[in-house]
């Protein structure tokens, strides 16, 4: 999948789920911020991000993603590997 | 001792989503029964149900305050929503007092379900999600409706199987009168769903008059084969008599009694001697002659056995008095975990519109039944006082009753 596909899956299913108009949603903003997110909804990202692309965020990987750039390159980087296993 | 008064009702269920439409649907003795084949599909033994709607929230509660309601959750929002407005309660006054909360429910086990669905196959507690553990608890309903409406008071759940709606009432009655709270929230709800009803099928107690689902719900008529499982929610603002006066709003009703009772003995068949306790014992501390009751609404649920026991109760009770009974779950199904609470909004609804809603399907009441005056169809009358019975698994008794109010 190509960044721009994931960054668009990101930006779909973050603005339903937590339901923010899509354009809110820029790459130099905070993510917790945006989405006005708590512990609680912390929980439930994980559960989108299982669910779209198959893999678990660990809570301890949630310290360094402060903006949707960081989040973005956190989901690229995990799908990359197994993109390249398959090929 | 403080007066106890009713100052507003909402209702969510199989025969209408407001007071009105639910005035109507009794009035006119509509069915809001149907046939789900799903719940066969699914190895069911009757495919009976209630039909309720599910509320559309989303614009109207943030994502974090739906997240933790199960079904029951949703109905019982849209039914308090509806009393809270009829009370003339609203969002500076729920701040600014110590509004309470005891609501009827005694089961989330779709919530539960699903979430041992989830467990089983991703072998992750996290992945079941933030709202999981809010929605499978019990008191799913009293903690949403709590944080919801930012209430300060009382707060929790009366779990008492198919009494718990009318029990909760009891208790918001009696915190009430001794000073403890001036308003309370109380109601019942029960979720509509093959999770819930599936163990209960399995007990052969559902009609499975499957080709005629308007007609299977058969309160003490001598063809009855069984209850129809059913749900919602139905919420009522209790309130003393000083502070309804004091806020100027009208008063719909006055909680004149509660009794209670426990059978202590079989788990689900149910006697005639508790039921008849629980009667007596709100009959006296209501302090109503008996020839004062107008109208019995039965707990009836068309189970052979515990219309049987309830008939000899209620004829034992009144003796030669004959006050109309009927049962309403003849039209909504067994509104269990709800019923004691909707019966009771029922009941205001017939005090308040002066008729005596029809016990639908009664064609021929079996032999322990003939002595009593039923309602066949509505009957245009005054309605003045109301006794409402709402029995449970494990012998649980309650019984209400309620009163036109009068200064």
């Amino acid at each position: 999948m190509k960044r721009e596909e994931i960054v668009s899956k990101i930006v779909g299913f973050l603005s339903e789920e937590f339901e923010v108009e899509p354009e809110e949603i820029e790459p130099d903003k905070n993510l917790m911020e945006t989405l006005e997110l708590d512990s609680l909804d912390l929980v439930d990202l994980v559960v989108i991000i299982e669910k779209n692309f198959g893999f678990k965020v660990e809570a301890k990987d949630f310290v360094d993603i402060k903006t949707f750039e960081d989040f973005y390159n956190y989901v690229c980087d995990k799908l990359e590997p197994r993109e390249k296993d398959q090929e | 001792m403080r007066r106890v008064v009713v100052t507003g009702i909402g209702i969510h269920s199989c025969i209408g989503n407001s007071v009105d439409e639910v005035r109507n649907s009794l009035y006119k003795g509509t069915s809001g029964i149907v046939f789900d084949k799903e719940r066969k599909d699914l190895g069911f033994r009757s495919g009976l149900t209630g039909k309720v709607d599910m509320p559309n929230l989303k614009g109207k509660l943030s994502r974090r305050e739906r997240v933790g309601m199960a079904d029951e959750g949703y109905y019982a929002y849209v039914a308090t929503e509806q009393a809270f407005g009829q009370a003339k309660i609203d969002d500076a006054f729920l701040e600014k007092n110590e509004i309470g909360i005891l609501y009827g429910n005694d089961s989330s086990a779709k919530a539960v379900i699903e979430s041992a669905e989830i467990m089983k196959e991703k072998k992750d507690t996290m992945l079941l999600g933030s709202g999981a553990i809010f929605q499978a608890m019990n008191s799913t309903v009293t903690m949403n409706l709590a944080t919801i409406f930012k209430l300060k008071g009382i707060n929790f759940t009366v779990s008492g199987a198919c009494a718990s709606g009318s029990h909760a009432i009891g208790i918001g009655y009696f915190m009430i009168r001794s000073g403890l709270q001036d308003v309370v929230l109380c109601g019942g709800a029960q979720e509509v769903n093959y999770h819930s009803m599936a163990s209960f099928d399995g007990l052969s107690a559902f009609s499975t008059r499957e080709n005629e689902p308007e007609k299977a719900c058969r309160p003490f008529d001598i063809d009855r084969d069984g209850l129809v499982p059913s749900g919602g929610a139905a919420s009522l603002i209790l309130e003393s008599y000083e502070s309804a006066v004091k806020r100027g709003t009208p008063i719909l009703a006055e909680i004149i009694g509660y009794g209670f009772s426990s059978n202590g003995s079989h788990i689900s068949v149910p006697n005639v001697e508790g039921p008849l306790r629980s009667l007596k014992m709100s009959l006296h501390q209501s302090g109503v002659d008996i020839k004062d009751i107008d109208y019995v609404n039965a707990h009836a649920t068309a189970t052979p056995v515990g219309d049987m026991n309830e008939a000899k109760a209620i004829d034992i009770a009144f003796g030669d008095h004959k006050p109309f009974v009927s049962s309403t779950k003849s039209m909504t199904g067994h509104e269990c975990w709800m019923a004691g609470a909707s019966e009771a909004v029922y009941s205001i609804i017939m005090i308040n519109n002066d008729f005596v809603a029809p016990n639908i399907n009664l064609t021929e009441p079996g032999d322990e039944a003939k002595p009593l005056k039923f309602a066949y169809e509505a009957v245009e009358t005054k309605v003045d006082t109301v006794l409402s019975n709402s029995f449970g698994f494990g012998g649980t008794n309650s019984t209400l009753i309620i009163r036109k109010f009068k200064k």
